[in-house]
């Protein structure tokens, strides 16, 4: 049975404001999925609730990896698991260089039971997987001794963000607007960096505004959100391929959504009066 | 005071006994002419009993002294503590940290505030170096050493616990390097303490153009963790013209001991300071720090690296005096605070008259690693000259949450994500500490500190 990462009814609130309001959606290990929708309909709340993020509070739902309640585990537990996000505002540690960081990540997500102080991957077998992963991603070697995001350029840390996805080779991924702030040419290589590094290995789910993401990495499945719920999906056997979809709704918006589904077109209205776009604040 | 005599019979047969009476310091001085074998000389003898004078006379700083505003000694009971005594033959010290896979020149280790063993190599002693024990050296280099010792640096009469210490110093490391000597590998010394007092004196002369790399570290003896102790000490470091001295102090001692001591250093027409100072152990310290520019051109780099916990009161008085034109002092104190401990850097950069061209910068920030501790972060500056280049600034910020779940959603547990935001906190500074052994030691000592954040 292959892996698959189920979300179930999810409901979240942040502050005591409900953003998300019942999310069901079933990843399996080997498809993309792309996650669109207008900006605060609860995109990035659900990859920060699946992560674990203590500012996301799950209200009713549920959220299992092969069967496990991953809602349960801390978020390094959820890492070790096999869950990763590439964050879509990656902060900077000062003073803690990107290859020691990823060593440790590394050791603990390759022996998830790891005790803090427990040895780590020896540095220079570690090093030269390491090396090889940049050159792959054409990313230079001087990134391995720079502190963690530390002045990094937007482009940069969202290569630094697939490098690290490519050393901890999870089974599902969240790719969190990994291509907002990019110039095309950068989006191009993302796209293409996210196909070579083995996700079609993965379960992913990209979270984006645009279809450029996607060039590489054909979705299987489209989701449509608004007021946080998916209300559209494209995928095999629908109406619709989900690379169609994403086409769509890049090329034309969400204005035929909004007036598909108007009870989601309303509550959308109400969460950005009430919150004054609290999701980005929370973030 | 019976806590502080050894248990070991043979030791604590007519030795010293009730604090610091005029009996026992008269005890104490009769108690060395027999420990070195020769009575010390007049002028020597001289100074001990002036600066004893000074000490009885001398009030206790109070709070409402300026330099002791932060600093609570009301709990410090003097009278359980007394002059130093030998340690119990056969007595174990604890590991050099700072040395840990260093080839030495030389090393010259102190327990209970007494020399135990010293070695210089040879070829070092045949350059005429002098290292080892203040007391015994400064006896049979009498006309080489008696010139700088407190001579210019320090002062006796600073405060009642500086006179304590000009009395009654006994312990203590010197280095001497003739000029033109360079010393390539380091020097180490290390002062242990199991409970009771030390009262170690350093004294480190370069002549001019001469090099040389000092570590000093302090630690509490096995077992004796949080034994009571006093440490009442000083520290003078000469810089000669174009010399270029490393000096590394790591402040370990034992939870609870109080720590008191006097720091200075002159540095000479071009030469070159590089002062590092891990604050770290301790029940309550008050240090002075003070760096004295005063040759044309001399430069010093002060780096400190600060961790409290429990409840722990560290406070840490740096001054930066720029006496001459064209010299640089540059200072980054960094300090990380956990449980109820409570930190304090007050810093001064003072210009003089005439330094033109000078260049100092300090800088201190700290990390709040719990809602009890307390930092008070004081940079100041006193510039009296024209064409000056000076800057300082303080931060003091707590674990950003945000990073935290950053690192959590890479595996590292809270725990081991906390530990690594604090140790690249302290980068910056160990970014400019050379010597690799005292990275790794302060390193790892920070990083068995820091538990859980909350």
């Amino acid at each position: 049975m292959s892996d698959t990462l189920k979300i179930i009814n999810l409901h979240v609130a942040v502050d005591d404001k409900p953003i998300l309001r019942g999310v069901d959606l079933t990843i399996r290990r080997g498809e993309v999925h792309a996650l669109m929708g207008p900006n605060g309909s609860g995109k990035s709340t659900l990859g920060f609730a699946i992560m674990g993020h203590p500012g996301y509070r799950v209200t009713e739902g549920r959220v299992e990896l092969n069967g496990q309640d991953l809602l349960a585990m801390e978020p390094h537990e959820r890492a070790r698991a096999g869950l990763f996000m590439a964050f879509q505002r990656p902060v900077a540690i000062p003073g803690v260089k990107l290859a020691d960081f990823l060593r440790h990540a590394a050791s603990n997500i390759r022996r998830p039971d790891r005790k803090e102080g427990e040895e780590l991957i020896p540095m220079r077998e570690f090093r030269k997987e390491l090396y090889a992963k940049m050159d792959q991603l054409r990313m230079d070697r001087d990134f391995a001794r720079r502190y963690v995001n530390d002045g990094f350029s937007g482009g940069e840390m969202k290569r630094a963000e697939i490098l690290q996805m490519a050393i901890l080779r999870p089974k599902f991924a969240i790719l969190d607007e990994t291509d907002s702030g990019l110039d095309v040419d950068a989006v191009r290589l993302a796209s293409q960096s996210i196909a070579e590094i083995g996700g079609a290995e993965m379960g992913i789910l990209i979270i984006t505004h645009h279809d450029k993401l996607l060039e590489h990495n054909q979705p299987h499945y489209t989701h449509v959100m608004l007021g946080g719920r998916i209300v559209e999906t494209a995928g095999p056997g629908m109406a619709r391929s989900g690379p169609e979809l994403a086409a769509e709704l890049h090329r034309h918006g969400y204005d035929r959504i909004r007036a598909a589904y108007p009870e989601a077109a309303a509550d959308e209205q109400a969460m950005q009066r009430a919150s004054g776009r609290a999701e980005a604040a929370a973030v | 005071m019976a806590e502080l005599l050894s248990s070991d019979p043979q030791h604590t047969a007519g030795l010293v006994s009730g604090g610091f009476s005029e009996a026992a310091f008269e005890a104490f001085l009769s108690q060395r002419a027999a420990l070195l074998g020769r009575q010390e000389p007049a002028w020597l003898q001289a100074m001990r009993r002036e600066a004893w004078q000074a000490f009885l006379e001398m009030d206790f700083p109070s709070r409402q002294d300026e330099e002791w505003q932060r600093t609570d000694i009301r709990l410090l009971r003097l009278e359980r503590f007394g002059f130093p005594q030998p340690p119990p033959s056969g007595s174990q010290t604890p590991p050099a940290l700072l040395a840990a896979g260093v080839a030495l020149a030389g090393s010259c280790v102190h327990l209970n505030g007494w020399p135990l063993r010293w070695h210089l190599e040879p070829q070092w002693q045949r350059q005429g170096v002098l290292f080892g024990p203040l007391d015994q050296l400064l006896l049979e280099h009498e006309a080489t050493l008696r010139p700088w010792f407190y001579s210019r640096a320090l002062q006796a009469r600073a405060d009642k616990f500086a006179a304590l210490h000009a009395a009654g110093w006994s312990a203590g490391t010197v280095l001497y390097v003739p000029p033109g000597v360079v010393v390539d590998q380091p020097l180490h010394t290390l002062s242990a303490l199991g409970g009771g007092t030390d009262l170690g004196h350093q004294l480190v002369v370069l002549g001019e153009g001469a090099r040389a790399t000092l570590l000093a570290e302090t630690a509490a003896t096995a077992g004796d963790a949080n034994a009571p102790g006093l440490h009442s000490g000083a520290v003078e470091l000469l810089v000669g013209p174009r010399a270029t001295l490393r000096y590394v102090n790591l402040q370990d001692w034992g939870r609870g001991v109080w720590h008191f001591a006097h720091h200075k250093a002159l540095v000479e027409r071009e030469g070159r300071l590089q002062w590092t100072i891990g604050a770290l152990g301790g029940r309550l310290a008050k240090v002075n720090q003070h760096v004295a520019l005063v040759g044309e051109g001399a430069e010093a780099e002060v780096n400190g690296v600060m961790f409290t916990e429990g409840r722990q009161q560290l406070a840490y008085h740096t001054l930066q005096h720029h006496e001459k034109p064209r010299c640089k002092s540059d200072l980054l104190y960094k300090g990380a605070l956990q449980d109820r401990s409570r930190l304090v850097w007050r810093g001064m950069i003072h210009v003089d008259p005439g330094a033109v061209k000078t260049h100092a910068y300090q800088r201190n920030d700290n990390l709040m690693l719990s809602q009890t501790a307390r930092v008070d972060s004081i940079p100041g500056l006193e510039i009296l000259a024209d064409d000056v280049v000076c800057t300082h600034g303080a931060t003091t910020g707590n674990v950003d949450e945000s990073l935290i779940f950053y690192a959590c959603s890479r595996g590292l547990t809270r725990r081991e994500a906390v530990r690594m935001i604090v140790s690249g906190f302290f980068q910056q500074v160990f970014d400019r500490i050379p010597i690799e052994s005292v990275r790794e030691a302060l390193g790892q000592a920070i990083g068995r500190r820091v538990r859980e954040y909350t």
